[in-house]
């Protein structure tokens, strides 16, 4: 079921564009941006207030650089479990505190067969391969196949870009 | 990084204030002044501990789309994929991994059809077939990643 959408005004696309690379590093950084866009610093925070209470902006914060905090251990861990038992296991799989996401996706036989994703961290490979242990025995019969990709290199990590209009 | 470095890490992976002085706000539970969280912040994402500091948007949300993709990229031609994959702007992230579906991106795009014509040029500039995974359901999503020490 798609999620609710709010369709951004060109208020809202504004305000995306001039936040998109991040929030000014200024005493009153939504002011700055209102000054940037042509509204009010409190019309950018009322905007921003709404996006977030709409699940368009998931949070505003401090985004860490996994790596560069000593989580070099990402796992992508991924099964191949019954179409009729992925929506419980995901759940369950989901719940567990070392799993930062979990999704069911779409599989590409014969390459792909892999349904349930589940992203691991950890400080090391060990701590990674333990966890993901961890998940095979919560498993069990239902995973007919698994596997773990650990990521070697970001390639890019800019998030989601709007074009100006 | 030091204790007040990681004490601002984790606290600013929170949710950083709605207000005209968000960072006077926040400083203040931290027991810093604003001068100093500000330079600390312009520090460390200088020094690429942090990636970003702002609001994260969610494109679906905004009425655009989202998914992950991969790539079986054969190694001579990886350096050259990874620049034209990277070249597109709705590629939000891209991750190298060790597999033979070697290349992992995010596509964010404004609008539904966004993805299909990500996938089509992606397709054509690189020759590789492009092996989309959108999401069918949707578990659990936590970044939080708490810094020790």
């Amino acid at each position: 079921m798609a999620p609710a959408t709010h369709a951004p005004d060109s208020v809202d696309r504004a305000i995306v564009v001039a936040t998109q690379g991040g929030l000014p590093l200024v005493s009153r950084p939504y002011h700055a941006v209102g000054a940037e866009i042509g509204v009010s610093g409190e019309e950018v925070i009322a905007r921003l207030r709404q996006m977030l209470a709409s699940g368009a902006v998931r949070r505003i914060g401090a985004v860490p650089n996994h790596y560069s905090l000593g989580y070099t251990a990402n796992g992508m861990s991924v099964w191949d479990v019954p179409d009729d038992a992925v929506g419980e296991l995901g759940r369950v799989v989901g719940a567990l505190p070392f799993v930062t996401h979990c999704y069911e996706r779409v599989r590409h036989p014969p390459h792909w067969c892999y349904n349930l994703f589940a992203m691991v961290h950890g400080r090391t490979r060990d701590e990674v391969r333990d966890r993901v242990a961890y998940i095979a025995s919560i498993l069990g019969d239902a995973a007919r196949g698994s596997d773990v990709l650990y990521s070697t290199r970001i390639l890019k990590k800019t998030g989601l870009r709007l074009k100006e209009s | 990084m030091d204790k007040i470095d990681r004490a601002i890490v984790n606290t600013l992976q929170q949710e950083f204030p709605l207000s005209e002085r968000p960072f006077a706000e926040a400083a203040t539970l931290l027991g810093l002044g604003e001068d100093d969280l500000i330079a600390r912040v312009k520090a460390m994402l200088r020094e690429r501990v942090l990636s970003r500091f702002g609001p994260l948007f969610q494109a679906e949300r905004l009425g655009g789309a989202y998914a992950l993709a991969a790539l079986r990229v054969p190694s001579a031609d990886f350096e050259r994929v990874a620049e034209t994959v990277n070249a597109l702007p709705e590629v939000a992230h891209n991750y190298e991994r060790d597999h033979e579906f070697n290349m992992w991106f995010v596509l964010a795009t404004e609008t539904g059809d966004g993805i299909e014509r990500a996938v089509e040029r992606i397709e054509r500039e690189t020759g590789l077939h492009v092996y989309l995974m959108p999401k069918r359901e949707e578990f659990f999503i936590g970044l939080n990643l708490p810094v020790e020490g």
